[in-house]
């Protein structure tokens, strides 16, 4: 299987934006029949490399070979006539043609009077036929197949183009565990056929299960290229969130049990509380004071949980009690009612209004609460303007600024005070130290210490584990949408533990508490 | 004078600048046809005012009542077609209940047939509001049904009939003057000062544009766009139904099939102009009056240049394509072109530096090629 020569060889990439280097010199290597796995945490630049290699950003320097050849490749049309072709997690094929018609689209079969359909239909039957779909019925409406088939279809019509090399870019995030089996069918079909699949998937499993070879970045390098079978999950957790190896082999083992005293009643208790394809039911008790970090790899539930906690997905197993009395959580409105604040991981799409003001901004929880006939004065709005510019350090300390024009950590700040402006007695904070600069980082973790000191629940969700365990009294660690433990925090604790736990657990195991 | 030069550079970079310099424009080329168009007299028997500019302004009433509402609606994100035939069903709705009252002096009357019209305006607004959020149809084709239903509505009332009725209160409406002011356009004044005040001065204004501008987020920091959705549009329901009854009070008819037919173009339209973008968000009511002024400007001055009926709607579209190539990024365009012919020029001096970078990209491109 090892052949000698790359179809693809990325030597040296960079990637600028404004500001930024989202790739520094990266490498990476894709040989026709082979499954390679690009690994990674969020802003470890997986996806920018994607983009350099299909064409959608440019780079700054280093060089792209394609079979030997180097290319320049300026859009995704060059890209797709150099033989790559890519299939999203979001599947943009058309819902309103048919499976046939999209798997040829664009390679319609042509007869004396126009496309000849009956040809066509037949070419597609063929094309799905070749993966193994051939059950799929060419004539159905594209819309009315599931997304797996839909994601299925889409290889198809990639292979239609003879695609040479196949990027899938997260396409097992919403299949459950059979369409994921017939998905793996089809890439290793295709592997059998010669082509290059570069896949990226943060179910660690699902990598494990079908990759030959292993390419992790991290901070926008690279980190290290490994062959499967060499590589353990402990080295590959180490290598994406930059441990040092022999620190974490030499691991103790000095975990804790999860128990409280049982004097103080739970500020909000969670029982069993699921949703399909998001988070498996898990249980869950918070307490006033307390900061409860939610550890795991990106997809492994972290998000989805808070969501569910705040309202802003309905769950559709188990309850939740606040106060020890039940309470439906089916609308962000519902979690205010109760107390409950969410910060969002999705800053651009769920955080921030960029239009308006951070003023604005930093009012609107608080006005949106008082509904809009019973306006906050303009000193009201001064007033919480002041402060939090000032708690926080906001900068440009300019309330009439427009949030869009400042830097990712002023506007995590505002978000920030946005929530804290609601005086919350849960605080979910999701990713709130994402991408931003480290003294803004500080400041946002001296907050969080302090409000625990107010008597607020906090919930801290980071992928950066070593900051969970640094601000957390006790760890639930998530993996692959499960509750797999719950650590209570001490000097004893570290950031390889909570990584040992999620390497160690088989995924396949039901939900356990991890205890000494 | 740099302090002058500052506020003269804040008004050209406002949207509706070039909507005051069309309607200058406008202005201007009657007057080339007629210098004293601009003049405004006192009618003698009267003592009101008159002349071409009081014309303007009273036909800018109705469009100006419903350019308002329609840039609320735009700024959630939506669109109002249906509030021409709002305008219908109010203007149907007060003749019909005018029609059999006898006493044609009744002020009663007169207000009973305004608050029905415009209750039924609002409530038709609502059921707008309520297909958009809770049945989740798009704004576009919730809309677009009412605009159809809206007129079946009015026929239904006036069974068919252009209802006439007599009322001197409600004639007064249209036709009447205050201080020597046309009454219409004193009231619509009023409305959209009104209307300011209740979206500026609340916090309504400030969650019409969060929802606008992300409604995911809004709905994530607990605003309920449901009810704010349905709030719009019961406005622009209720702000159409005013536009109808100034519609139909100047004549005392409701032409069910004319009256407001086709200004939910013109109201759209406006409210571009005034600035405020199709895609919602930030919405600009002083820009919308602007536009509302322009729209009823460009009617009169087709009319008074002499236009022909055929060559109307020709000529509305080339002043409007205009003025959105003015507001849009072709200035900049302009602007980058000017000046490097201005650079290339006799001088024969340096290559603008855009142009000094060009030689790379043939470059490349032969690469690309081999």
């Amino acid at each position: 299987m090892d052949n000698p020569s790359p179809i693809v060889e990325m030597r040296g990439i960079t990637v600028e934006f404004p500001g930024v280097k989202a790739l520094d010199g990266v490498s990476f290597r894709l040989f026709p029949g082979e499954v390679h796995s690009l690994m990674g945490e969020n802003g470890a630049g997986k996806s920018t490399l994607i983009k350099a290699l299909t064409g959608v950003y440019a780079i700054a320097a280093g060089s792209i070979l394609i079979e030997g050849q180097e290319r320049r490749l300026r859009s995704t049309a060059d890209a797709e006539a150099a033989g790559i072709s890519t299939v999203y997690q979001e599947v943009n094929l058309c819902p309103n043609l048919t499976i046939g018609e999209n798997v040829m689209l664009g390679h319609e079969v042509r007869g004396r009077f126009g496309i000849d359909w009956r040809a066509t239909h037949r070419a597609a039957t063929e094309a799905l036929a070749r993966l193994g779909l051939a059950d799929l019925d060419p004539r159905r409406p594209l819309a009315s197949v599931s997304l797996a088939i839909q994601q299925l279809v889409a290889i198809s019509r990639a292979m239609v183009v003879n695609a040479k090399v196949l990027i899938l870019d997260e396409p097992t995030s919403s299949l459950d565990a059979e369409e994921v089996a017939r998905l793996f069918g089809v890439i290793r079909r295709l592997r059998e056929q010669g082509v290059a699949i570069l896949f990226v998937s943060h179910f660690l499993d699902q990598v494990f299960a079908i990759s030959d070879r292993i390419t992790v970045l991290r901070n926008g390098r690279f980190e290290g290229e490994y062959l499967r079978r060499d590589l353990d999950r402990a080295t590959l957790i180490a290598a994406m969130i930059g441990k040092d190896l022999d620190a974490l082999r030499a691991l103790g083992s000095q975990r804790h049990a999860s128990e409280r005293d049982g004097t103080t009643a739970p500020l909000l208790r969670a029982n069993g509380l699921g949703r399909k394809g998001s988070i498996e039911p898990t249980d869950l008790e918070l307490y006033p004071g307390e900061v409860v970090g939610f550890a795991g790899l990106l997809g492994s539930g972290r998000t989805e949980l808070a969501r569910l906690l705040y309202g802003a997905d309905r769950p559709d197993r188990g309850q939740v009690e606040v106060d020890g009395s039940v309470v439906h959580l089916h609308s962000p409105v519902d979690g205010l009612d109760h107390g409950i604040a969410y910060s969002t991981e999705n800053r651009r799409d769920e955080g921030i209004v960029g239009d308006l003001t951070v003023r604005e901004n930093l009012i609107l929880a608080v006005q949106a609460r008082r509904g809009w006939a019973r306006p906050l004065s303009r000193r009201e709005q001064d007033e919480i303007v002041r402060r939090y510019i000032a708690a926080l350090n906001i900068r440009p300390a300019d309330p009439e600024a427009l949030i869009k024009n400042l830097s990712g950590g002023n506007q995590q700040k505002v978000l920030l005070g946005r929530w804290l402006a609601v005086h919350p007695r849960l605080l979910l904070l999701d990713e709130p130290t994402r991408g931003i600069d480290v003294g803004a980082k500080a400041e946002i973790q001296a907050e969080v210490a302090r409000l625990a000191d107010d008597g607020v629940a906090v919930v801290f969700i980071s992928s950066e584990i070593e900051e969970v365990v640094r601000l957390s009294e006790r760890i639930v660690v998530l993996k692959d949408h499960h509750k797999i433990g719950e650590i209570v925090n001490g000097p004893d604790v570290t950031a390889d533990q909570v990584v040992e736990i999620i390497a160690q657990h088989d995924s396949g195991m039901a939900t356990q508490e991890v205890s000494a | 004078m740099s302090e002058a030069r500052a506020w003269l550079r804040r008004l050209v970079r406002r949207q509706y600048f070039w909507g005051i310099v069309a309607i200058l424009i406008l202005l201007g080329l009657n007057l080339i046809k007629d210098p004293t168009y601009l003049a405004i007299r006192t009618n003698p028997a009267t003592g009101n005012l008159a002349g071409n500019l009081l014309d303007i302004v009273r036909a800018s009433a109705p469009i100006l009542m419903i350019s308002v509402g329609m840039a609320l609606v735009i700024a959630t994100g939506g669109i109002d077609l249906s509030v021409g035939s709002l305008m219908a069903v109010a203007g149907a709705v007060s003749m019909e209940f005018l029609n059999p009252i006898a006493n044609a002096t009744s002020v009663g009357a007169m207000f009973a047939a305004v608050g029905l019209a415009l209750l039924l305006a609002g409530v038709l607004g609502a059921v707008n509001g309520v297909l958009v959020t809770v049945v989740g149809l798009q704004p576009f084709i919730s809309t677009l049904v009412m605009m159809l239903a809206g007129r079946g509505v009015a026929k239904v009332i006036t069974s068919g009939q252009n209802t006439t009725a007599v009322n001197e209160p409600f004639r007064w409406i249209a036709n009447g003057y205050l201080a020597r002011l046309p009454v219409v356009f004193l009231i619509a004044i009023a409305v959209v000062g009104l209307v300011a005040l209740v979206v500026r001065r609340s916090a309504l204004g400030m969650l019409i544009e969060a929802i606008g501008i992300n409604r995911q987020a809004s709905r994530m920091a607990g605003v309920k766009p449901r009810g704010i959705i349905i709030s719009v549009y019961v406005m622009s329901g209720v702000l159409a139904g005013i536009a109808g009854i100034f519609a139909v009070s100047s004549v005392m008819t409701v032409d069910v099939s004319r009256t407001g037919y086709q200004l939910e173009l013109d109201a759209i339209l406006a409210v571009v102009i005034g600035g405020t973008s199709l895609a919602g968000g930030k919405f600009s009511l002083a820009g919308t009056v602007v536009g509302s002024l322009l729209i009823a400007t460009l009617d009169k001055t087709v009319v008074f240049l002499g236009v022909s009926a055929a060559a109307t709607p020709a000529f509305k579209a080339a002043v409007i394509i205009v003025l959105c190539l003015l507001q849009s990024d072709v200035r900049a365009l302009l602007r980058r072109y000017l000046t490097t012919v201005a650079r290339r020029g006799p001088s024969g001096g340096e290559p603008a530096s855009a142009e000094r970078a060009k030689p790379e990209v043939p470059a490349n491109r032969e690469e690309v090629v081999v």
